[in-house]
């Protein structure tokens, strides 16, 4: 070995010591050495930036990898390893060191994973889709979500489909498969499969287990001739990929001995009088797309759904009943409305209805139709006893009441990610995003009634004459635009030259008119409030007084605007204060909710841009823009946000919102702003202003620059 | 200023002959009570539900002109009552579509009012109760309207916004008539009869239309409407594929959405 060899070989040992920590781990990085200079320089150099950037995750995790690479890259080529490794580290983040470890272990087995992702339909991809597809379908409107185990069932409320389907080679026929599961899950509860008392009705076998077997495939037959004749398309293609997986020969002779579920008056009763003849004889065939049956899920949800209906129904009903009575100037009885289902033959594929009461016809409210819709498809009549207006106090609704979970109780639940939305964070280290890793809740500012308001505007009486002025000047006016071709009046100072030219024998001109042009400011404005505890005090006041003055000019230029204010602690807890969306009114409560911002916690930044940029992108402007008022750098209470982590993220989260059209601006009071502003936000998009005190009389200053 | 100016030809807009309309309920009735009291007619409805195809019918029945104007954010109350232009050396006054109908009895129609400007509803306020004039500042004239003259606006409540919203003051002024999607046995005639394709085709594009309007609000700001529904049907009656017909004259116009148009196209191709 030669010294240039030998010291080379030194270097990337100690480079390895360093990542792997070794002075904590007492790890052999020895054995790593020659494998990796066995490698051409090239894949050498590839293997060390991985080891380096899994090393910012988990240095175990990064060592296995190094011991693992050499036979990694004789498995997969560069392109493999790298999805392999992103694929460890989306493991890493989602579940943890041990799933992640097996990933890395399973190398060999990757190969056959990646091109199942890669070929097949992957639910978290196709839900964006799937969801419409089948709200589009008529019926109770359906949640999806992701199923636990790997087959497809539905409880009669959410359809459970597979996370990924990967059992054809084309990666259209497996999404075609993905949808198949879904339509005959919508079938189910569509065509009425859990009508009859089947669960009672199974019960009574030997084996309830093999008569449920025979009941799903009897249905299957039975709905699949429902599909042919509702979704024909659909129909074919679900052959087509019956076909395909070989599932059909089975099929055919069961399908002959149950053809009377293929009428179109069948229904789930025929297919139970049925299983009774067949039960024992035959072996029930499974078809690629059916999925299983829980009944006694299906039971349970059934019967809460029912009651729940049943309530809503009765209560809506009474609260039509006393409206009615009002507008006809009658005393409210408790007589009860009359539903009609209306007939329409063939078209009949959504449930329209005709309510009355007293013989007076009432139009049916589009929620009330939701809910009779789920009755007719659990009864297929809607029972009488749903149409007798419920009594005073007959009913506790809020036990049905689905939005009375306050957004501040989930936090502090077990489940506290629900209905909260996750946003991804960027890890520079590792080059590249940590998958749903933010965990973002908007909240909403407590109001607080003080008089704060009318001191500032107190305090700042001149500032805000002066404001007021300067603000009117810029507002948008109609501008009057002489000599057009085309306009509103005449532009006489325009004809009379016209007619002198023409008495010179010259050509006359035809822009003879003036057009008022109306100059729109078609801005929306986003202002992200830091409410860090480091704002505490009189940053706090500065912030407060600013935003007032700073609204007090946004009324009169007409700018959309709105306020949010962010804080929060570690990733699983980002938290951001509405103060004033776009649709709110500037009226006492927003000044209540202004008075009420107060000092949190930590400054997790990218979390925020990310989110407030996408409720910007929902606004239509020409110019959207997102102003920060901040006091100092990102940080969060896990150590590692601190410093140039958080500063990456947030550099990375504001060239995501510029690439998305909007314009981030940084207004800080933090005197060392310098020396991270120009990295994060660009040169000229920030200001640092030395006194707090001058926060409010800048930031409207700074907002008129800016836009004009 | 010469009077007569550059004349607008009334005759012109003169409807010969019938056009194609079923009616959803008693609009027509309603509408010719309105005509005969000299009140003004406000149309409601999503776009594409037959607002134009009534107006352009009930011209027909009643025998008037119908000038149509479609409002658009730049239209002034200029573009409306008229303007001077200068032809050979002097100006000349041309009377605005209203004008023109306010002067020779005709329907106006002012089609999507709520993009219009605002100082242009202050120019139909005296128009539409029972003064029926139209004070033209310009000319110093104050037009009274002749008595065939009717005055007709639509307004789609479903692009409701602060911005685009209808004045109380605005919209006390008339008989409104709303306007919905067809019954599926009524719009699948109406697909037939304007497109001329089989009935089984019809009853699976009414199918169709029922789909995407399950998706209003859940992705969707408005189901395909019926004028969707007969391009379509005209797509496929000269023979494009049912699935592609869906695909480029309702999806495409309903969504750019690349998800949502997916999923639309799934629902398309299930059902053909």
């Amino acid at each position: 070995m030669s010294n240039t060899d030998f010291n080379q070989r030194k270097a990337v040992q100690r480079q390895l010591d360093e990542w792997l920590e070794v002075e904590f781990t007492f790890r052999e990085t020895d054995e790593l050495i020659e494998p990796l200079f066995a490698l051409p320089v090239k894949t050498r150099r590839f293997v060390l930036n991985w080891v380096e950037r899994i090393a910012s995750a988990h240095t175990e995790m990064a060592y296995q990898f190094a011991l693992k690479s050499t036979h990694a890259l004789t498995v997969l080529d560069e392109a493999g390893v790298e999805s392999w490794l992103l694929f460890v580290l989306e493991q890493y983040d989602r579940s943890g060191l041990q799933p992640a470890m097996a990933v890395i272990h399973d190398v060999e087995n990757f190969q056959q994973h990646r091109f199942e992702r890669e070929s097949g339909s992957l639910y978290e991809k196709k839900a964006a889709i799937l969801t419409p597809f089948v709200r589009g379908l008529s019926g109770r409107a359906l949640k999806l979500e992701v199923s636990r185990d790997d087959s497809a069932w539905t409880d009669s409320e959410t359809l459970y489909l597979p996370a990924l389907v990967a059992r054809l080679s084309d990666k259209k026929d497996n999404f075609l498969l993905h949808k198949a599961m879904a339509a005959h899950l919508w079938a189910q509860t569509r065509f009425g499969t859990f009508q009859c008392d089947w669960l009672q009705a199974l019960s009574v076998y030997p084996d309830p287990r093999q008569a449920l077997a025979l009941f799903h495939a009897l249905e299957t037959i039975r709905l699949d001739s429902c599909i042919s004749r509702y979704l024909p398309g659909l129909y074919r293609e679900m052959q087509r990929l019956r076909a395909a997986l070989d599932d059909t020969a089975a099929t055919a002779v069961f399908a002959r001995q149950a053809s009377v579920l293929q009428s179109a008056s069948a229904q789930s009763r025929d297919s139970l009088q049925l299983l009774g003849k067949l039960y024992g004889d035959c072996k029930a065939p499974v078809c690629c797309y059916q999925g299983r049956m829980e009944p006694q899920i299906v039971q349970s949800v059934m019967r809460a759904r029912q009651q729940r209906e049943k309530a809503l129904i009765r209560v809506k009903l009474a609260e039509m009943a006393e409206e009615h009575a009002r507008q006809k100037g009658r005393e409210p009885t408790d007589s009860e409305f009359d539903i009609q289902q209306k007939a329409d033959d063939e078209l009949n594929d959504h449930f329209e209805f005709e309510l009355s009461i007293q013989e007076d016809a009432l139009t049916v409210p589009p929620d009330l139709a939701q809910m009779l819709t789920s009755v007719m498809l659990d009864f297929s009549e809607i029972p009488n006893e749903y149409l007798t207006p419920a009594g005073p106090g007959e009913y506790d609704l809020s036990a049905y009441d689905e939005t009375a979970v306050e957004s501040e109780d989930v936090w502090k639940g077990a489940y506290h990610e629900e209905g909260a939305s996750l946003h991804q964070e960027w890890d520079f280290a590792r080059q590249c995003h940590r998958k749903q890793w933010c965990v973002m809740r908007e909240l909403e500012v407590k109001p607080l009634y003080d008089d704060f308001y009318q001191q500032t505007m107190q305090k700042h009486a001149r500032l805000i004459k002066s404001l007021h002025r300067t603000f009117e000047m810029l507002r948008g006016e109609d501008k009057l635009l002489k000599r057009q071709t085309y306009g509103d009046e005449v532009d006489i100072d325009a004809l009379v030259e016209a007619y002198a030219d023409t008495h010179y024998g010259l050509e006359m001109s035809d822009r003879l008119f003036t057009h008022k042009h109306k100059v729109e400011r078609n801005i929306a404005v986003m202002f992200m409030v830091d409410m860090s505890g480091s704002t505490k005090g009189w940053i706090n006041d500065a912030e407060r007084e600013s935003l007032f003055l700073l609204a007090e000019s946004l009324q009169i230029l007409g700018d959309r605007y709105a306020i949010y204010g962010f804080s929060g602690v570690t990733r699983k807890r980002c938290e951001l204060f509405r103060i004033k969306s776009f649709d709110d009114a500037y009226d006492a409560e927003t000044r209540a909710r202004i008075s009420g911002i107060e000092a949190k916690d930590y400054t997790r930044m990218g979390v925020a841009i990310r989110h407030l940029s996408g409720l910007l992108n929902q606004v239509e402007a020409r110019i959207k823009l997102l102003i920060t008022l901040s006091d100092g750098k990102p940080e969060d209470y896990d150590g590692y946000y601190r410093g140039e982590y958080g500063i990456e993220d947030t550099r990375m989260a504001l060239y995501e919102a510029r690439r998305d059209g909007v314009h981030p601006y940084c207004i800080t009071i933090d005197k060392e702003g310098q020396d991270y502003l120009p990295h994060m936000y660009g040169a000229a998009n920030y200001t640092v202003l030395e006194d707090v005190a001058m926060l409010p009389l800048k930031v409207s200053d700074i907002y008129r620059r800016l836009t004009t | 200023m010469s009077e007569q100016g550059l004349v607008l030809k009334v005759e012109e807009y003169r409807i010969e002959e019938e056009p194609y309309y079923e009616a959803l309920g008693s609009e027509i009735e309603i509408f010719e009570a309105a005509y005969a009291n000299h009140l003004p007619v406000l149309l409601k409805g999503p776009t594409g539900c037959g607002k134009t195809r009534f107006m352009e019918h009930m011209a027909w029945r009643l025998q008037r002109p119908l000038i149509t104007v479609s409002c658009h954010d730049d239209l002034t109350a200029s573009d409306l009552v008229g303007r001077f232009l200068v032809k050979s050396g002097e100006t000349r006054w041309m009377d605005g579509p209203l004008a023109r109908a306010v002067r020779c009895g005709a329907i106006c129609y002012l089609d999507e009012i709520v993009e219009a400007r605002k100082d242009t509803m202050v120019v139909i306020h005296p128009l539409a109760d029972d003064r029926r004039v139209l004070p033209m500042e310009k000319t110093g004239e104050l037009l009274q309207a002749s008595d065939g003259f009717c005055l007709s606006v639509s307004y789609n409540p479903g692009y409701q916004s602060v911005l685009k919203d209808l004045k109380q003051s605005t919209r006390q002024r008339f008989v409104a008539l709303e306007f919905s999607y067809p019954s599926a046995e009524l719009e699948r005639k109406v697909v037939c009869s304007e497109s001329g394709i089989d009935v089984s085709m019809a009853v699976n594009l009414v199918k169709f239309a029922h789909m995407t309007r399950n998706l209003k609000g859940g992705g969707l700001d408005e189901g395909a409407s019926t004028r969707l529904l007969v391009h379509a049907a005209k797509l496929m009656s000269s023979g494009v594929a049912p699935v592609a017909a869906c695909h480029s004259a309702i999806s495409q116009a309903l969504t750019d959405d690349a998800d949502m148009l997916s999923a639309i196209d799934e629902l398309a191709s299930s059902l053909f």
